[in-house]
């Protein structure tokens, strides 16, 4: 009998191309995604080195961080002008560099443009038991379809223009088990939160983890991909979730997905991926459902993770010293003192959006918190930012927009917004902001933010409450 | 990839655990479409502090950074590696990396070099007065106090980083390899190949 294997270990052996004496494999790239951040130097390195992309048909690019996410037609149908010269010049780059080297890319007022990360699934451009990259850190996010999705960096998207391939040595396996079922007003978002916070930011570092069990099971794709989305935040390479019939329902007749027997043959084998009975992880960690409640983070690293109904804790707590000296760094730059109960915490700002939690699913669970009620008086400034044009429309046809318009909140254009500050979307120095996105470093939003991340449902919550808020008090 | 070998001269004791990428170089600073010039954006947050080890005389232009625990978490620009590469670093010592910071450093010839916490802490106590030497080619951290550190570093990236190997074209021998990979998995595989339009 062959040796029982990991789907990660499953999915690396199908993609070694060579193998070299000290283990580093040479890596196949099925799904090259492409944005205008990290791409404009690798393409400038082609150009210089005489060489052109291996596999334009396997690579796609789609603008997304920089694009300012107000109207990007006027009334006449012209393009709104980008104001910031060095961001026009950067979406300027990738919309020259894709034609130039035979890429199909997907301009900003095409409804499919998005996040990449949320364009990827959407399009069926990202399947299971392939490997995926792209130059954002969140790329993991693919692997909520049981695809090996990493984030790399600038000479890394050179090199796989190049080559279509990379090298990589393997990763360790880690299995993140997830049992019981979740209780009300919890989301995949306060799951993935929860295991930041017991694996730490570095916990997962050399790990691909698997997350298993029964609540990942009952998840729907939006939830695991929100999950595989902040594997990286708990510091692993990528995140996984074995493919099953609730992802081939997703996948079945998105555009770029196969089609007729292509299909039937790719399920079939889908199917083979899943963990063999027997086979060994590296190291497993088991999580209770019953554990984990509404999750806010209260520091600057996405470890910094309490439920909603504690307080703010005493750096001195913490047994690492260094630790503590990083709790008290963070404590400075959120202005919170220790003790402070979690719900007393005003914000001044909502965000619902990012690649983490953009896709329909998480409109409609912002909006049903939102449903017939305002946003608090001392919220200055409220985004909900869909992940595609697509995820736009169909959230308009459901009358979502409405509701969020009702409430008092903007209704905005598909892009990475204020996850991070890197467009006009920022939140002001000193201000706090309920998000939805993954990252609560220092100066993530804009220089001097102070970030609580949280689930759409929670940032709707603290909307009309206007301070951190247990969402289960407003939905039961 | 210009070759590097060895590394000596003071080093920033900064110390801090978790220093992500929005540290190293905040988002702003990602607007560029050139590699060079991020070195003034360089810890920008950081070097808001007064006193801090970044504007201090005494390590100025010090190539060698030793951190906390995780350097680098965070996000994939490889924008952090080239603007610390731009301040005039070429070493960061740390108890752990994350994993794409350390490919990236690689990429750019800048060294990741991993040593328990213990030998950080006596390093950054060095650091406060004297020269740090770092070796590539016998693994080693040096002091003028006869400290010595052994590192250990993957044989291949050791042997590019010697030699500044180009490893694109390097993987670029593997072109019919490669070739034949392709061949063999769109005869097993056709529905790989996505239907973009
Ligand atoms: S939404 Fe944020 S995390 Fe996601 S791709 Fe954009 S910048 Fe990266």
């Amino acid at each position: 009998m062959p040796t029982p294997q990991t789907l990660y270990e499953k999915i690396w052996n199908a993609h070694v191309v060579e193998q070299r004496d000290d283990g580093t494999c040479l890596i196949f790239i099925d799904r090259h995604l492409v944005h205008e951040v990290t791409s404009p130097q690798a393409f400038e390195g082609l150009r210089v080195a005489g060489r052109r992309v291996r596999r334009p048909d396997l690579t796609l690019a789609v603008p997304d961080h920089n694009l300012p996410t107000t109207a990007r037609l006027d009334g006449n149908g012209q393009h709104v002008p980008i104001a910031d010269p060095e961001s026009a010049q950067q979406l300027e780059a990738l919309e020259r560099n894709a034609p130039e080297f035979g890429i199909a890319y997907i301009n900003a007022t095409d409804i499919k443009q998005g996040i990449v990360h949320v364009v990827g699934p959407e399009q069926g451009f990202s399947l299971p038991g392939t490997t995926i990259v792209c130059g954002d850190s969140h790329t993991a996010c693919h692997g909520g379809l049981g695809a090996l999705a990493f984030g790399i960096g600038t000479s890394e998207v050179e090199h796989v223009l190049a080559t279509q391939t990379l090298q990589l040595t393997r990763s360790k396996s880690m299995e993140v088990r997830v049992e019981g079922a979740l209780g009300p007003g919890v989301s995949a978002k306060d799951v993935v939160l929860h295991i930041t916070g017991v694996l730490g930011a570095s916990g997962g570092t050399g790990h691909v983890i698997e997350y298993t069990g029964a609540v990942i099971r009952a998840l729907s794709i939006e939830g695991r991909l929100t999950i595989s989305n902040m594997a990286i935040e708990h510091g692993a390479r990528a995140g996984l979730v074995a493919p099953d019939d609730t992802t081939f329902a997703y996948l079945k007749g998105r555009p770029m997905a196969p089609k007729g027997a292509q299909w039937d043959a790719a399920v079939a084998y889908w199917r083979s991926l899943a963990t063999d009975a027997g086979a060994v992880y590296d190291k497993v960690v088991t999580i209770n459902a019953a554990d984990i409640g509404p999750s806010v983070t209260w520091g600057t690293s996405p470890e910094d993770v309490l439920p909603i109904t504690g307080i703010v804790p005493d750096p001195s707590a913490f047994a690492d010293p260094s630790k503590q000296d990083a709790a008290r760094k963070s404590l400075a730059y959120m202005g919170l003192t220790p003790g402070t109960r979690m719900t007393d915490i005003e914000v001044q700002n909502i965000f619902i959006g990012s690649c983490t939690n953009s896709r329909i699913e998480d409109l409609r669970a912002a909006a049903a918190v939102l449903k017939g009620r305002k946003k608090a008086d001392n919220i200055k400034w409220a985004i909900v930012v869909p992940g595609s044009g697509l995820v736009k429309h169909q959230a308009e046809a459901e009358g979502l927009d409405r509701i969020f318009i009702d409430a008092g909140l903007e209704w905005r254009e598909p892009g990475c917004s204020a996850c991070l500050g890197m467009n006009p979307d920022k939140v002001p120095a000193g201000e706090r902001c309920a998000s939805t996105s993954n990252r609560n470093f220092v100066g993530r939003q804009g220089p001097g933010a102070r970030t609580h991340l949280v689930s759409p449902a929670m940032a709707a919550a603290a909307a009309v409450t206007g301070k951190l808020t247990d969402v289960r008090e407003l939905t039961t | 990839m210009k070759p590097i070998s060895s590394v000596n001269g003071r080093a920033y004791p900064l110390g801090l655990k978790n220093v992500d990428t929005d540290i190293i170089i905040p988002a702003p600073w990602l607007k560029t479409i050139s590699r060079s010039g991020l070195g003034k954006g360089a810890f920008e947050a950081l070097r808001e502090v007064p006193g801090n080890v970044f504007d201090d005389p005494a390590y100025a232009a010090a190539p060698i950074l030793i951190a906390g625990d995780n350097f680098g978490c965070g996000s994939s620009r490889e924008h952090a590696a080239w603007a610390m590469a731009d301040l005039g670093i070429s070493a960061v010592i740390a108890p752990s990396f994350s994993d794409i910071f350390s490919g990236n450093a690689f990429k750019n010839g800048l060294l990741a070099i991993v040593l328990p916490q213990a030998a950080i802490d006596r390093l950054m106590e060095v650091a406060q007065t004297d020269n740090i030497h770092i070796d590539l080619e016998t693994q080693t951290v040096t002091t003028p106090f006869q400290d010595r550190f052994v590192f250990e570093i993957d044989p291949f990236r050791k042997h590019c980083l010697i030699n500044g190997v180009d490893e694109i074209g390097l993987t670029l021998k593997s072109s019919d390899a490669i070739s034949t990979y392709e061949t063999k998995i769109s005869a097993q595989q056709p529905w790989l190949t996505p239907n973009i339009a």
